[in-house]
């Protein structure tokens, strides 16, 4: 307040008023997160890529006003994907990754904190999340913001090639009751990057007359910073006989050059003990401008990729999940459990990535890539 | 000047509850309050399905779960 009173009239009064504001938000009671605990085995299977593992989710409050989280989660992979089959060998590799967080609520105000490491053999990351929400207008409306931080170390597979690369996350999030029936939100995300941003492993193809192939290989070089932003819009609403539906678009842009649009519908209808979902997501973007399939000559311009990730490409995913609450009377210590079976399937289609693997086709005429992929999430949860 | 301590004013009315009123009041919120209207209901399958499309599209973020660490080069 001192540094208030010294500034100039206008601008103290200025800030008293957000003073004002800030203070009258806190007015009506937030709620923590339940205490749960879920225990989910995941499978993936697509593209010559299988990864399966645990996760495990424990949140347990504290007083009425402290709630905390640990997550530990497994990704033990085995590789024969297009890349590499075509410039590596199949590699078998095992990641963990262990989040802590907190959440603290004070009135109507929830703050909280996480932290993540992630480690593998050839990729150590760590993560800060901050976080803060408000709800406003007699609960009507949610305001988010938050603040993320990364810091991580890109190494390679027998070899001492050892780089950094952070990242700052900036979240504003608001979700609002607009009827009795009908929930929105509203998101943006600007993501930072600055550091070594590529795949250590993966390389471009460029024409080489002189090679058998027609082409040769060298290695990938991407700039250095990367900016980012996002903004999705939600919508969900509750129909008459007690099942929703939801749909949602998100628009992505960055600094490399590369636009994306996601959409997704989605229906859930309880019946008794269980609870089904069905939904649909359609995914699309447009390549990177240093990105190329097959480029003229070497070093053709100062960046360039050939990760089928920054190509342009498609796809559609649909998913079934069912959920079955278990009642539980042998302990008061427990209120409820559920089993859970969620099943995706994703269609990728590449507009601009080539299947080059035992082709004896001109460069740049070989078949475009594509392929499916199912995942399988299998999971225990418990309220307590 | 005059406009935006009045602006300020009106805001903090507004956000304590003394302008606008709720218009859909707290026990009319029974079919919000469903676990079928949750964001998320799952927080553990949701946030393995976001690093899943992560790792294979490059887009990312406004998800509406707070991320977290990748490490998915």
């Amino acid at each position: 307040m001192d540094q208030i009173l010294r500034l100039e009239p206008a601008r103290a009064r200025t800030a008293l008023g957000v003073i004002l504001l800030l203070a009258s938000l806190g007015l009506h009671a937030g709620v923590l997160p339940e205490d749960r605990a879920d225990v989910l085995y995941h499978y993936y299977d697509g593209g010559g890529v299988q990864i399966d593992g645990p996760s495990i989710l424990v949140r347990k409050s504290a007083g009425q006003d402290l709630s905390f989280s640990a997550n530990y989660y497994v990704d033990t992979v085995s590789s024969a994907s297009i890349d590499v089959v075509t410039q590596a060998s199949p590699y078998s590799e095992e990641r963990k990754e262990t989040t802590f967080g907190v959440d603290y609520l004070r009135g109507d105000t929830t703050m909280s904190a996480a932290w993540t490491r992630s480690d593998e053999s050839d990729y150590q990351a760590t993560t800060w999340n901050l976080g803060l929400s408000q709800e406003v207008f007699g609960g009507l409306t949610t305001v988010s913001m938050g603040y993320g931080r990364g810091a991580d170390d890109v190494g390679k597979r027998d070899s001492t090639f050892n780089q950094p690369a952070d990242h700052w996350r900036y979240r504003l999030g608001l979700s609002q009751i607009l009827t009795r029936n009908l929930l929105a939100s509203l998101d943006y995300e600007a993501v930072a990057d600055e550091g070594y941003l590529n795949n250590p492993y993966r390389r471009v193809r460029y024409a080489d007359g002189s090679s058998a192939t027609g082409y040769s290989y060298q290695d990938e070089v991407y700039p250095r910073t990367r900016d980012s932003n996002a903004v999705a819009l939600r919508a969900r609403y509750f129909l008459p006989y007690r099942a929703a539906v939801y749909a949602g678009y998100r628009y992505y842009d960055d600094s490399w050059g590369i636009g994306a649009s996601t959409f997704d519908v989605g229906y859930t209808h309880p019946w008794r003990r269980w609870t089904f979902d069905v939904g649909y997501r359609y995914y699309t973007q447009n390549a990177a401008d240093f990105y190329s399939d097959l480029f003229p000559y070497a070093d053709a311009q100062n960046f360039l990729a050939r990760d089928k990730e920054l190509s342009t490409f498609n796809s559609h995913a649909l998913r079934f999940a069912v959920g079955y609450e278990v009642p539980i009377r042998f302990t008061d210590m427990l209120d409820k459990g559920s089993v859970n079976l969620v099943y995706d399937h994703f269609m990728y289609s590449y507009d601009d990535f080539r299947d080059i693997r035992g082709s004896g086709a001109t460069p740049g005429s070989e078949p475009l890539y594509s392929f499916s992929a199912g995942v399988l999430q299998l999971f225990f949860s418990l309220w307590f | 000047m005059k406009a935006r301590a009045t602006l300020l004013l009106l805001l903090a009315m507004a956000a304590s509850g003394c302008g606008i009123q709720p218009w859909v009041k707290p026990y009319e919120r029974d079919r919000l309050a469903d676990p079928i209207m949750s964001w998320e209901r799952n927080p553990v399958s949701a946030a393995y399905t976001h690093h899943v499309l992560e790792a294979r599209e490059a887009a990312r973020g406004a998800t509406g779960s707070s991320g977290g660490g990748c490490g998915c080069n």
